[in-house]
């Protein structure tokens, strides 16, 4: 029980757990951005894949919880880093001078998340659970409508999904923000749980800021190609 | 070279700062900023004014006395520079310097631009020592450490302690120069015996001064005067995760235990 009871209480591993959990939230974002991708490979392919997903319930409820549960462990530590770091610098420097060697995203990780968060949200009532007063083109996601041979035809909910282009420019604030939490925040993860040296810093460094700019264009390009029609 | 100064005054700990405005007359460019700011106190003397109180010590970069802020950034933000070593060629005539103390919870200030360290000291007697018993030196050979990690120890114990790292951390944390102090002597074969107990107490002291979290941002060792590397955060981060999980960092080793292992070295 100690390494618990450190592992919550103590800096070093809030950040652990700051970390872990950033990590387990990534890999599903890397992962979601992929499947996602079979937008471009066709209806067939897309739906099956959507399918694959719908039908072995234990296992898509098993990984529900688990992403549920390292995302309520990522934002309570944060909100619990967030009061101690305030505190524990009650008067700044005159003039609130830009912190040397920070970059935007370094700086900005609280609001970048908060950005996510609330798109999140959103996300997940207009596509998982299909709150159709949310989807601004009044169609109902789990009707008749959208289901091809009993199963979910989600390629075209995708296509619906995003005719609206309010709804896409959401979407693309909404990736933006997890873009540049992903290009801090995956190279500073290896640095929290101790995978770094001088050797491979820069490297971690540059890695992140690359995977972030490929998850930002494979997750804008779906929005984007529904509005240009690329995709019908 | 005349400068205007926006200097922190404040009385004592107690009392409510302010930034005071005093004119620098006649500043030569080859004086230290400490040795400008004396000049400065010689004409607030003479003028029957309270001198602007900071710390120096050693005056050559070395001691880690000297802290103060300037224009927001730590010993003046010049790459492996102390404020005692910082030469006034680096401003211009009719600048204006704002200088403040330290800027952290855990170092109050005292006087004007003297804050108390006093939490460094606390977090060394959590376990920045090791316990051998002490009496005549030993050969300095007779415990062989390699070159590599001879020189990365180094690196670390070059800290000074003077805590630019917790000034410059929008965060206030003060895990640069706790894992200077770990990395120092975690990574020799002297300090091995005590790793995992010194690394869970120094971070348990670290916290209890209250000190923020690092959210790996890098100010710290980009105005360290000693260039003391982010790799020991990692390290420490490295060396706190395997003291935890191994659950013995709880006891501390006793010292005939540890002379016991050591005299089984060599080690590396």
């Amino acid at each position: 029980m100690s390494v618990i009871k450190n592992l919550y209480y103590s800096s070093v591993g809030k950040k652990y757990i700051m970390a872990i959990s950033g990590l387990c939230l990534l890999t599903f974002v890397i992962g979601h951005s992929l499947g996602n991708l079979q937008v471009f490979m066709g209806k067939e392919t897309i739906n099956r894949y959507a399918h694959f997903l719908q039908s072995n319930k234990e296992i898509l409820w098993l990984v529900r919880i688990f992403l549920f549960t390292m995302l309520v462990l990522h934002l309570w530590t944060s909100i619990r880093l967030w009061f101690e770091n305030r505190a524990a610098r009650p008067i700044g420097y005159f003039g609130n001078p830009t912190p040397m060697s920070s970059t935007f995203a370094s700086r900005n990780m609280m609001f970048m998340g908060i950005v996510l968060g609330c798109f999140l949200v959103y996300h997940i009532l207009h596509y998982t659970v299909q709150v159709s007063d949310i989807n601004l083109i009044g169609k109902d996601f789990s009707g008749a409508e959208f289901q091809i041979k009993g199963q979910r035809d989600v390629y075209k909910m995708m296509i619906n999904g995003f005719s609206h282009p309010l709804v896409s420019l959401f979407y693309i604030l909404g990736v933006g923000g997890l873009c540049f939490h992903i290009s801090h925040g995956a190279h500073s993860l290896f640095q929290s749980v101790g995978i770094n040296s001088q050797y491979y810093h820069r490297i971690l460094e540059k890695a992140a800021t690359i995977l972030a700019i490929i998850l930002f264009i494979g997750y804008v390009s779906i929005p984007v190609s529904v509005l240009t029609g690329i995709l019908k | 070279m005349n400068l205007t100064l926006k200097v922190w005054r404040q009385k004592d700990a107690s009392s409510q700062g302010y930034l005071e405005t005093i004119e620098a007359k006649d500043i030569n460019q080859y004086m230290s900023f400490l040795e400008m700011l004396d000049v400065v106190n010689e004409h607030l003397i003479v003028e029957g004014k309270e001198p602007i109180s900071f710390e120096s010590d050693c005056r050559e970069g070395i001691c880690g006395a000297c802290s103060c802020a300037i224009n927001g950034k730590p010993h003046g933000g010049h790459k492996g520079t102390t404020t005692c070593q910082l030469h006034m060629r680096y401003f211009k005539d009719g600048d204006t310097i704002v200088i403040e103390p330290w800027r952290s919870r855990a170092f109050p200030v005292i006087k004007d631009l003297i804050v108390d360290r006093s939490a460094f000291d606390r977090i060394i007697q959590a376990g920045g020592y090791i316990s051998v018993n002490t009496g005549g030196a030993h050969d300095a050979n007779s415990i062989p450490v390699s070159k590599e990690i001879a020189e990365t120890a180094m690196d670390a114990a070059a800290c000074i302690g003077c805590g630019a790292c917790v000034a410059s951390c929008k965060n206030g944390s003060a895990m640069l120069f706790v894992a200077a102090k770990v990395s120092h002597l975690n990574l020799l074969p002297q300090g091995k015996p005590e790793k995992d107990y010194r690394v869970k107490n120094m971070v348990t002291q670290m916290d209890e001064e209250g000190f923020g979290n690092c959210t790996n941002i890098g100010s710290c060792a980009e105005v360290c005067p000693k260039e003391v590397d982010l790799k020991f955060i990692a390290k420490m981060n490295r060396d706190y995760g395997l003291a935890i999980l191994k659950g013995e960092s709880r006891h501390k080793p006793d010292t005939i235990s540890i002379q016991a292992e050591l005299s089984e070295l060599p080690i590396d």
